[in-house]
């Protein structure tokens, strides 16, 4: 029994002789569903970063001889009420999605990194506050904070931006809190209190990289929320606007008036962001299992 | 117990406070003025009595801090003022909603329960299997569907399918009826926005019960319930679920209060008349009277689901009673 704990423990260490390759290599035989999630993210973020050589047509441009044309060999997956090429609007999509997912989730993510080390290091006063206004914020359902903030400062791809970033940082400095006051504790960080560090090289050098685990878990879990909430917001006339191509404004308007007679204009761009968050998910669900080792061997 | 009780009571009233304070700021901020959008938009010309007389009737004409004080004082009478959009007062626009939002979430829930908790603790107990497999993924697919998707998705089925079989399309009803007045009318506008938004409910309530069946049936409890020959199904019935579903019931509950934000793009796509719509409405027509009642209500759900969740805990979990 002993034995095989010391080989499942010696085998799940970090290796530091590893190269990158090898390591994803073992990511890659450990976690099928997550590389397969992986994949998802990588075709999401190559399509959508090179969306101009990819794009077969315009995605903003009417075609009112084509209008609600089913998928053809022209036209992939079809055309919209417009005529418009609903292949290259949800690849052009695609980079709005990311736009939003990956900002807000790197800004919310760093911002609530920031304050819940913060918290946790500093304690007392400070940390009873940032607490008080999270516990607060944190009430509020992410769709109705993110609609409160547009109504005051109006739809758009960097409003949108800004409305799904505020509630996403109290939610990850509660995580990292939670984590960073562990942390606090350790003998390491008494050591460089008594060293004579200061608090920034404490908390930068010592504490930071010790809660990354959780952190970028939560970060990539915000990826996918935040590309939801942008949908439900463009989906609800209040998130990013005509013509930029959005799949939640894809899924307005024409969408329902046109779903009977072509129902190829609400089903792709809705898979489209399915299949986004599916990877973004899987991905960040086979992080979690592999970075935590307590899940390691479920 | 009654210490723990009256403690949690009182922590809820700093959290309704900040955000009654939080609404109120958020919603000074909405550039524009819901007056000249009422009086004709900003282009055309108006009586500047008219405008004065309307800033009088909605109040944005006094002090902020008395505007603030009896916002506070209309939540603690129910008052929340008039809609400045329609006129009417604010508690009667969402009383006349509530029973439908109500009627989903609550179908949604059950949607959620009789889902979750079977297919999470069988997703367990076959572990690594293709049933595992399957569930994990039929719960990750819940977590990245989009819920209005879902909706439209939903609603063309049964358009294809009524018309294959019966000739006729048919459309779920958009208007409410009480259950006891019309049962089968009232079920048949309500079961699909609630599968729709049950099933991610259902999805991350799903992943719970899996990963908390599986740390329990590794305590040292169910090996000795084992040891003592107990058949598998004794073990998981009378040991391993009741203890797995102490996080579940947590889990529910707030899922619950957020229920309301995945009500306001579902009400969107069936047209229903719920609250949700109501507050996309208030969003979109600027009237802020109404918007921060309606945050205040999401707000004041969460809060108190929050709290009956951790007195039931309490009292569901001797350990955390006694200590």
């Amino acid at each position: 029994m002993s034995t095989t704990t010391i080989t499942t423990l010696a085998d799940d260490a970090p290796d530091p002789r590893r190269s990158a390759w090898q390591t994803i290599q073992r990511f890659c035989t450990r976690e099928p569903l997550g590389t397969f999630g992986l994949v998802l993210v990588v075709i999401m973020a190559v399509t959508g970063f090179s969306a101009e050589l990819i794009a077969p047509y315009n995605p903003t441009a009417n075609d009112f001889a084509a209008m609600t044309e089913a998928p053809s060999w022209e036209h992939l997956l079809g055309t919209d009420q417009f005529g418009r090429d609903l292949m290259s609007r949800i690849i052009f999509g695609a980079r709005t999605a990311l736009i939003v997912g990956l900002t807000s989730a790197i800004v919310g993510g760093f911002s609530g990194l920031v304050l819940g080390v913060g918290s946790a290091y500093f304690g007392g006063r400070i940390d009873l506050i940032v607490q008080r206004v999270s516990d607060v914020v944190m009430a509020f359902p992410l769709i109705i904070m993110a609609l409160a903030v547009v109504a005051i400062f109006g739809p758009g791809v960097q409003n949108v931006i800004f409305a799904i970033t505020i509630p996403l940082i109290p939610r990850c400095s509660r995580v990292v809190r939670a984590s960073a006051l562990t942390i606090r504790e350790m003998p390491y960080v008494d050591a460089a209190r008594a060293c004579g560090f200061g608090h920034t090289r404490i908390i930068l050098r010592h504490m930071i990289p010790n809660v990354m685990a959780p952190f970028l878990i939560m970060v990539t879990s915000f990826v996918g929320q935040a590309i939801l909430a942008e949908a439900s917001l463009s989906y609800l006339g209040l998130g990013v606007q005509e013509p930029v191509p959005a799949w939640g404004l894809m899924l307005q308007g024409g969408a329902e008036e046109y779903a009977s007679t072509a129902p190829w204009i609400a089903i792709f761009p809705g898979v489209a962001i399915m299949l986004a968050v599916l990877g973004i998910n899987l991905f960040g669900d086979a992080m979690r299992d592999a970075l935590d080792p307590k899940l390691r061997e479920r | 117990m009654y210490q723990y009780i009256l403690k949690r009571v009182l922590l809820t009233i700093p959290t309704l406070l900040g955000a009654a304070a939080l609404v109120f700021l958020l919603m000074r901020l909405i550039p524009g003025d819901i007056c000249l959008v009422r009086l004709g938009g900003g282009g055309g010309s108006f009586d500047p009595k008219a405008l004065a007389a309307c800033h009088a009737e909605i109040g944005v004409d006094r002090p902020v801090i008395v505007q603030f004080l009896e916002f506070i004082w209309g939540i603690v009478r129910f008052d929340f003022g008039t809609s400045m959009w329609s006129g009417k007062p604010v508690t009667t626009e969402i009383v006349a909603r509530l029973p439908i939002s109500l009627e989903i979430a609550l179908l949604a829930t059950a949607v959620a329960i009789s889902i979750a908790i079977p297919l999470g603790t069988i997703s367990a107990l076959k572990q690594n299997t293709w049933i595992d497999v399957a569930v994990r993924i039929f719960a990750i697919g819940g977590i990245a569907t989009p819920s209005f998707w879902l909706g439209i998705v939903s609603i063309l089925l049964v358009l294809d399918v009524s018309n294959a079989i019966t000739g006729t399309p048919w459309m779920p009803p958009i208007d409410y009826v009480p259950i006891w007045k019309d049962p089968i009318r009232n079920l048949s506008m309500a079961v699909l926005p609630a599968i729709t938004v049950g099933y991610r409910y259902a999805a991350v309530s799903m992943r719970m019960t899996r990963s908390a069946m599986l740390e329990v049936m590794r305590e040292d409890y169910v090996r000795t319930a084992r040891a003592k020959g107990l058949t598998n199904k004794l073990i998981v019935n009378r040991h391993a679920l009741k203890n797995a579903l102490l996080p579940v019931v947590t889990l529910l509950g707030i899922e619950f209060a957020f229920l309301i934000g995945g009500l306001v793009v579902t009400e969107q796509v069936f047209n229903l008349n719920g609250v949700g719509r109501l507050f996309v409405q208030a969003v979109q027509n600027q009237d802020y009277t109404l918007t921060q009642a309606l945050v205040m209500l999401t707000v004041a759900v969460f809060v108190f689901t929050n709290l009956i969740v951790d007195l039931l805990y309490g009292w569901l979990d001797p350990r955390i009673r006694f200590s």
